[in-house]
C-alpha cells in the first residue's frame, strides 16, 4: 500500500507580516499603493488647473486649491478652522462620535436581527414584509420624524445614521444566512450539534462574507445620512460646517470640510476590512481595498 | 465484539409530490447490508440512489416500506430519526466547514457530544489524518487543501464518530482520475483496518468493484435493485487489481447490467426533453 506524505500546506497569510518596518516598506513599494496615489494626484491636478491655474468659467465661484491648502495649514486660519484650531476637532470629533454610535449600533442589531430572520422562519415571516416597506423610504423623509420622536439635538443626528446602516446590514445578513449551502447544515445534524451549536459554528461563520460587504455599504450610507442629519438639526459637525460656511460664503473652509468627510469614509470602511479579513482568515479571497 | 451496523431495507418506496407529478424515485427497493460489510450502490444518474442514502441518513422521508439498523426501525412512511453521529454521512460536493481549521472541523464531532476530551480527540484526529497520509495539517483551513486533502479528512471526520455506519454519497464524483485512485486506496486501507458497515453509492463500476464486498445495480426511475453481485476479490486490494481476470469479469458482468439502464434513463430524458 502507498502511503504518501502529504506536503503540509501553510495557511495562506493576509498581506504582509513582520516589523513595522518591513510592513512600511512593503507598503511604500507596492505599485497598487503607487497607482492609487497617482489617480489621486490626477484629481488634485484638475482642480488645481481648472480653477487656479485657468480659471474656468463655471468653477470661478470655487475656491482655488492653493488658498484651501493655505487655510487649512495655516497657524490663523481667515474663517477659524484649520488643522491648527480646536474647532476643527470638535467637529471631526461630532461626527465622528455618532458615527461611531450609530454604526455600532446598526451592527449589532442587524446582524442579530438578520440572523434570526435566516434562522428562524417564523421571525422572517413576521418581519420581512414591513421591513421591505421601511426600507425604501429615503432617510431625507425620516428626518421630520425622528425630530419629533427623539429628544434634544443629538440623537435625531444619531437616529437618522443609524436607520441607514441598519436596513443595510439587515438585508445583507439576511442574505448571507441564505447563502450557506444546506449540505453544512446536514453535516452539523449528523454530528450531533444542537442549535446552538449550530447557529455559532455554521450559521454566523457562514453569513459573514455577506455581513462584511453589508457593513461597508452600511459604513458610506452613515457617513451619508450624517451629512443630511447635522445640516438639518445640527449645531456641531462636519456636514453641520459644509453647510453653514456655504451660508456664510466661507468656501475655502467648505472644501476642508468635504475633504476631511472623504477621508473619513475611507479610513472607516477600510478599518470595516481590515476586521472582516481578520475574521476571515479562512478565506482565500479577501475584501479588497488598502 | 458485537457486530453493530446491520442494515436492513424492505420495500422502501419514494413517491415525490404524490397529488402532483407523482414522480416515483423508489419502489419496492430491498437490501440487506451485512454488519461491516462495504456495500456499494450502482446506478444511472437520477435513478435514486441519493434519495436511498438521504432516508438511511435521517435527511429524507419514505412513503412505502422500511428500513432498520441492529433491528431498530429508522424510516417508514410519515416517519423518520433525525440525523445523527450514528450514520455519518460523506457528502458528494463535500461539507467541510470551510471557516474551521481542518482540526477543528475534525474533531468537532465528538466535542460537540461530549464524547471525547479536547487532548484525546486532537490525538485521535492526528493518528487518524496520519493514517491516510496528512501530516501538519491540522491548522490549515480547508480552501488551502486539495480536492483529494479534502476528501480524506472529511472521512477522518465521520469515521472520529464511530458510527455504525459510513454513507457515502459518490463522494470522489470531483476528483480526477490519479487523485481518486489514491484516496480509494486510503478508504481500503481504513476498512482493512477497522471494518465499518459502509453504504457507498456511486455511477463509476471500476470503483464500485474495487472497493466493494457486494455490489448492488440500481435501475432507473423507478428505482428498484436490480441485481447483487458479490465481489470475490480478497482483501487487501490495490490497484492492481483493476487489471486482473476476476475484476474484468466482474465488471463485464455489471457492465451489461447497468448499460441497460443507462441507455433506458438516456430515453427517458431524451421523452422529457421532446
Amino acid at each position: 500500500m502507498t502511503l504518501t506524505p502529504t506536503p503540509a500546506i501553510a495557511p495562506q497569510p493576509i498581506g504582509p507580516r513582520g516589523s513595522i518596518g518591513d510592513r512600511a516598506r512593503a507598503l511604500l513599494t507596492n505599485p497598487r499603493i503607487h497607482q492609487g496615489v497617482f489617480g489621486i494626484g490626477v484629481f488634485f491636478l484638475a482642480w488645481f488647473l481648472l480653477i487656479d491655474l485657468f480659471a474656468v468659467w463655471r468653477f470661478g465661484g470655487l475656491p482655488k486649491l492653493v488658498e484651501a491648502v493655505r487655510e487649512w495649514v495655516s497657524l490663523k486660519p481667515i474663517f477659524g478652522v484649520s488643522l491648527f484650531t480646536a474647532e476643527y476637532y470638535k467637529h471631526i470629533e461630532a461626527s465622528i462620535f455618532r458615527v461611531f454610535t450609530a454604526f455600532s449600533l446598526a451592527t449589532l442589531s442587524g446582524i442579530t436581527i438578520g440572523i434570526l430572520m435566516g434562522w428562524r422562519r417564523i421571525f422572517f415571516a413576521l418581519t420581512f414584509p414591513i421591513l421591505e416597506v421601511l426600507r425604501p423610504i429615503p432617510i431625507l423623509a425620516y428626518i421630520p420624524l425622528a425630530i419629533i420622536l427623539l429628544p434634544g439635538r443629538e440623537t435625531p443626528i444619531i437616529g437618522l445614521t443609524f436607520l441607514a446602516a441598519f436596513f443595510v446590514t439587515i438585508l445583507n445578513t439576511l442574505l448571507g444566512v441564505q447563502s450557506i449551502d444546506k449540505v453544512y447544515y446536514r453535516a452539523a445534524q449528523s454530528l450531533g450539534f444542537s442549535q446552538w451549536q449550530t447557529l455559532w459554528h455554521v450559521i454566523v461563520p457562514g453569513a459573514l462574507p455577506y455581513i462584511f460587504v453589508g457593513l461597508q455599504i452600511a459604513m458610506g450610507a452613515c457617513w451619508f445620512s450624517l451629512v443630511a442629519a447635522e445640516i438639518l438639526s445640527g449645531s456641531a459637525g462636519l456636514g453641520y460646517k459644509v453647510w453653514e460656511t456655504y451660508y456664510y460664503v466661507q468656501f475655502p473652509t467648505m472644501v476642508i470640510a468635504m475633504a476631511t468627510l472623504g477621508f473619513l469614509g475611507y479610513v472607516s470602511s477600510a478599518l470595516v476590512r481590515i476586521v472582516g479579513n481578520r475574521l476571515m482568515r479562512w478565506r482565500e479571497q479577501i475584501l479588497s481595498g488598502i | 465484539m458485537a457486530e453493530t451496523g446491520q442494515l436492513s431495507i424492505r420495500n422502501a418506496g419514494k413517491i415525490y409530490d404524490p397529488d402532483g407529478i407523482h414522480v416515483v424515485a423508489l419502489q419496492r427497493v430491498s437490501l440487506e447490508v451485512k454488519a461491516n460489510e462495504f456495500c456499494v450502490v450502482v446506478g444511472p444518474s437520477g435513478c435514486g440512489k441519493t434519495t436511498l442514502l438521504n432516508a438511511i441518513a435521517g435527511f429524507d422521508q419514505l412513503t412505502d416500506g422500511q428500513i432498520s439498523m441492529d433491528g431498530a426501525l429508522l424510516a417508514s412512511p410519515g416517519k423518520k430519526l433525525l440525523p445523527g453521529p450514528d450514520r455519518m454521512v460523506v457528502f458528494q460536493q463535500g461539507a467541510l466547514f470551510p471557516w474551521k481549521t481542518v482540526m477543528w472541523n475534525v474533531t468537532c464531532g465528538p466535542l460537540k457530544q461530549e464524547r471525547m476530551a479536547p487532548a484525546e480527540a486532537a490525538e485521535k484526529g492526528r493518528e487518524l489524518l496520519a493514517r491516510v497520509g496528512l501530516h501538519d495539517i491540522e491548522d490549515s483551513y480547508p480552501e488551502g487543501l486539495s480536492g483529494g486533502q479534502k476528501r480524506r479528512v472529511e472521512i477522518i471526520r465521520a469515521l472520529m464518530n464511530d458510527p455504525k455506519i459510513l454513507l457515502f454519497d459518490e463522494p470522489f464524483r470531483a476528483l480526477d482520475a490519479l487523485t481518486k485512485s489514491v484516496v480509494q486506496e486510503h478508504l481500503l486501507e481504513l476498512f482493512d483496518f477497522a471494518p465499518k458497515t459502509v453504504f457507498f453509492i456511486t455511477h463509476d463500476l471500476e470503483e464500485a468493484i474495487f472497493l466493494a464486498d457486494r455490489v448492488a445495480v440500481m435501475t432507473t426511475r423507478p428505482g428498484t435493485i436490480k441485481k447483487v453481485i458479490a465481489v470475490d476479490i480478497p482483501r487487501p486490494r490495490d490497484y492492481r487489481v483493476l487489471t486482473s481476470g476476476r475484476f474484468l469479469e466482474i465488471k463485464a458482468e455489471l457492465g451489461e447490467a447497468i448499460h441497460e439502464e443507462a441507455k433506458k434513463a438516456f430515453e427517458a430524458g431524451e421523452r422529457e426533453l421532446a
